[in-house]
């Protein structure tokens, strides 16, 4: 996708710009919150594929994670919770030229957004989405999130989460994600490569991201993490193999997989839909001029 | 106006609709002006279902009061319609099916027996043609010729030709010479009266007209009565470029839509009440963007899942009200196919024009009813402007910059030098936001307060650009109805009958419901004696619109909550009550 985005007409007019990078706005988290790690690993990767700003659109919804679009050069869409995907669905259908980025919380995906999560990923559309997950609802200050453990304490949880957690990888697994990996914003440069590849990939992208909130969630700490992670890819992990991957995407406790779990390659939703065989959307003809013929099937 | 009236009823399964449309396109098909209504239940098979097709010389605006010609598939049609079949009228029926009530049917109507299982038989011993004699029988009544009905059973079978179509050709003329040789055809029936019109449906013509103001995206969930959009997109999809997604919910095909709008193309998205109940966050959300989203909400008898088919007017005030907060919105109402394909035109340019969502209020009973339209009544020639309106690399370019009318110039994903994030927090002129670390500051109070006063103002613009409402009929008549959407074609309807009775009486209808166009309603409206508020639902919610936004309140109300659509007899005696 990467070429095209360089390379195919997105609009009918202009020169390319600069690739993107910061924007004049200071991101505001928390000192020290693991979105820091995310996006300086998504600088990484555009910069790495030579993005240019006007044909890059990050998405994203409503959380503190959700506030990267504002930070970056590019254009962006910052809607409302939950709703990332089919924004980002939309843009793509509209001009796939674009390339399309959603980012967000894991209670923006997982929680009220899960619905949009496994049809997207169903439809293999060609965008990434990168998931700060950080275990908890940072915003809202702190209450339980679809990806707490099972017992984690929290504002609205004081005696334990009774709920299992839903595992992204593995609902990305079942969903027809074709490429589908875990980072970790304690390794920024290791998840700028995942995001790269993801945004080269042909399809929908899933990278989550262990990003922890270190205001809310004292369980899933940086530390937690660094003790935990191994690298799929120096663990003779096989990325074409799905049934490897379902195993490591179950794993969970003192060893936690990431990197590359599964890729594979399948005609995008934007391959398949005809209409767009004749080039982006926005720059195709409309309305109905001369084509007065259509209203004989009224007769 | 001469007129005739042809009702076919059986049960759900039996192909009661299409042997309608067969019907009313013959009528139409000759030149005659038709209005059909197709009254069915929420179920696949079995439940009694009826389709009334209403052919005349001028036009009808309402499936109208009674019919002429009934032709009964089953006891329970005649049992429930043929009190409606006017005096003169034929009941066509097959005797081997089932007999007739020993009461006997109502003074001055007679039935017309027609061996429909016989004659199929002939064919096939299967099921498939055994309405095709009484569809003839029902023809000849009705003073439609042969060979026309015949183009028209042949189309409707589209390309598969074959045994099946000339079987229905053969059994269809047997039932139509049976007639022939046994009864005479129908005093009022007409004759063929110039070039064949256009037929269509309120949703066919959402969709055209929607195709020709532009659209290129359509996302959409099943749900009646709105579902024939997304079929008639889908079925042209190809041919004419546009991009039509069955999205997983409301939810999704609202954002999807408003997406697609941001990234530039015209986009649409269409529901009835309980999905447009669900789209309600977002169309805030397009308001805060400031992103063009054209929403049809096709009402149905609610509350809840409530009569899926059956109509209503019962979401006004969802529509006025959905979504958090204030934002600038239009609400058009056209009442018939014909003004629905321009609804949707002035949609698209109004919520492009302005950047905020249009929506346009639709009904069971507009959207799936039947009516003609002339050929110059559905223009193609409609403006279609690029939107990629601001020059590229456009030096300190703001997405939101405070102007006169509110209306900020839009860039869209892809042009150099004009990124901007649209953000669903308040913001400022540059898009930043000031939700976060700077709410409460007071130079961001300011900014917020000014940013709610540009968004707002476009309401200004909008009452301007909107359609005004119509004052039909003489100004100084006696009675002034007042209604609204597709409400609006019974109460023509039973204005005819009044002034046949020598009632003058006139009508003030809005295309726009809002923003509610205010001043020229009082001016309207100064002149009128008597005003009689007609809409379907309990409440009077357009009433209570009109008098919260003009002070002013009917004297009189009609209201109809019962699922069925105003028959203008209803709307001529209430009148008549208070003249
Ligand atoms: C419809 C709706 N419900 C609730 C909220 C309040 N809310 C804002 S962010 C959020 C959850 C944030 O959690 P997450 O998505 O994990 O993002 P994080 O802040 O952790 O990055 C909630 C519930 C909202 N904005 N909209
Ligand atoms: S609350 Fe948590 S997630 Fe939000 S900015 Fe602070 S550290 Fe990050
Ligand atoms: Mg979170």
């Amino acid at each position: 996708m990467a070429e095209t985005a360089a390379s195919a007409r997105v609009t009918p007019v202009g020169p390319a710009l600069p690739v993107v990078g910061k924007s004049e706005i200071k991101p505001t988290w928390c000192p020290g919150c693991g979105d820091f790690g995310v996006i300086a690993a998504i600088e990484i990767a555009v910069k790495r594929l030579q993005l240019p700003s006007q044909n890059v659109v990050i998405v994203s919804g409503i959380g503190c994670s959700s506030n990267l679009p504002h930070f970056l050069s590019s254009y962006g869409f910052h809607g409302i919770h939950g709703r990332v995907l089919p924004v980002a669905e939309g843009i793509r259908w509209a001009n796939h030229g674009l390339t399309v980025i959603g980012t967000g919380g894991d209670g923006d995906g997982f929680g009220i957004g899960a619905g949009h999560f496994v049809h997207a990923m169903r439809r293999n559309v060609d965008l990434t989405y990168v998931t700060m997950d950080n275990q908890i609802y940072g915003l809202t200050t702190g209450q339980a999130s679809p990806t707490s453990s099972m017992g984690q304490k929290t504002k609205s949880t004081p005696t334990g989460v009774i709920e299992n957690p839903i595992e992204p990888v593995a609902l990305a697994l079942a969903s027809g994600a074709t490429y589908i990996a875990r980072g970790f914003s304690g390794d920024p440069k290791h998840l700028a490569d995942l995001i790269a590849n993801g945004i080269q990939h042909k399809g929908f992208s899933l990278v989550d991201v262990y990003s922890p909130c270190v205001t809310y969630n004292k369980l899933n700490t940086f530390d937690f993490f660094r003790q935990r992670v191994y690298k799929l890819e120096s663990a003779g992990h096989d990325p074409t193999d799905p049934v490897a991957a379902w195993q490591r995407a179950l794993e969970w406790g003192d060893k936690i997989p990431i990197g590359l779990f599964y890729k594979v390659d399948k005609p995008t939703y934007e391959d398949l839909e005809e209409v767009l065989s004749a080039g982006p959307l926005a720059l195709q003809a409309a309305g109905l001029r001369g084509k007065e013929k259509l209203l004989d099937e009224f007769v | 106006m001469t007129e005739i009236g042809v009702r076919i009823g059986g049960q759900a399964g039996d192909g009661i609709a299409s042997i309608g449309e067969s019907v009313a396109r013959s009528f139409s098909r000759m030149g005659l002006h038709v209005f059909a209504h197709n009254a069915y239940q929420s179920v696949i098979r079995g439940g009694h279902v009826w389709f009334q097709a209403r052919a005349s010389d001028g036009r009808p605006y309402s499936p109208g009061d009674s019919a002429d010609i009934l032709y009964a598939l089953d006891r329970a049609t005649v049992d429930i319609h043929a009190p409606s079949i006017r005096p003169g009228g034929t009941v066509v029926y097959d005797p081997e099916k089932f007999s007739l009530p020993e009461s006997g049917l109502p003074s001055g109507v007679r039935a017309l027996e027609v061996p429909t299982l016989a004659m199929a038989r002939k064919y096939t011993s299967q099921s498939i043609l055994q309405n095709a004699g009484g569809i003839g029988a029902t023809a000849f009544v009705a003073g439609i010729p042969l060979d026309l009905l015949h183009q028209v059973l042949s189309d409707s079978f589209g390309k598969k030709a074959g045994e099946i179509v000339d079987w229905n050709l053969g059994a269809s003329a047997a039932g139509y010479h049976h007639a022939e040789t046994h009864w005479s055809v129908h005093p009022h029936a007409l004759a063929k009266r110039g070039a064949p019109k256009l037929l269509m449906t309120g949703n066919s013509a959402i969709a055209l007209g929607a195709a020709a103001a532009g659209c290129k995206f359509l996302a959409q969930y099943p749900m009646t009565p709105a579902s024939s959009i997304m079929h008639w997109m889908a079925a042209h999809s190809h041919t004419l470029g546009i991009v039509v997604k069955q999205a997983e919910d409301e939810l999704a095909a609202v954002n999807m839509a408003i997406g697609a709008s941001y990234a530039g193309v015209r986009a649409m998205t269409a529901t009835s009440g309980g999905g447009f109940s669900l789209m309600v966050e977002a169309l805030g959300m397009a308001g805060m963007t400031e992103t063009p989203v054209v929403v049809v909400d096709s009402q149905r008898a609610g509350p809840s899942t409530g009569l899926p088919t059956k109509t209503e007017q019962g979401d006004l005030n969802l529509m006025l009200g959905a979504g958090q907060g204030e934002f600038p919105r239009a609400i058009l109402a056209p009442s018939n196919p014909a003004e629905a394909f321009h609804a949707m035109i002035d949609a698209f340019r109004l919520a492009e024009e302005f950047q905020t969502p249009v929506l346009v209020a639709s009904d069971f009973h507009l959207s799936e009813d039947f009516m003609t339209v002339d050929r110059e009544e559905v223009d193609f020639n409609v403006p279609v402007p690029s939107l990629f309106t601001v020059p590229p690399g456009e030096p300190n370019y703001l997405r939101y910059q405070y102007t006169e009318s509110g209306v900020s110039p839009r860039a869209i994903p892809g042009q150099p030098g004009l990124q901007f994030v649209a953000g669903s927090d308040e913001h400022d002129e540059r898009g930043h936001l000031v939700s976060d670390v700077h709410a409460g500051i007071p130079r961001f109070v300011s900014e917020r307060q000014r940013m709610m006063e540009k968004r707002m103002k476009k309401l200004d613009g909008l009452a301007r650009s909107a359609p005004p409402p119509v004052l039909e009929g003489p100004p100084e008549a006696p009675l002034t109805f007042v209604s609204w959407g597709s409400t609006v074609g019974a109460v023509r309807d039973a204005r005819e009958e009044l002034t046949e009775r020598g009632k003058v009486t006139n009508l003030l209808r809005f295309p726009t419901v809002y923003p509610f166009p205010a001043e020229p309603t009082r001016s309207l409206l100064a002149k009128a004696k008597r005003t009689l508020l007609v809409e379907a639902n309990y409440s009077g919610q357009f009433g209570r619109l009109l008098r919260a936004e003009t002070g002013f309140a009917c004297s009189d109300r009609l209201l109809k909550y019962d699922g069925e659509p105003f028959h203008p007899h209803e709307i001529v005696a209430r009148a008549l009550e208070v003249m």
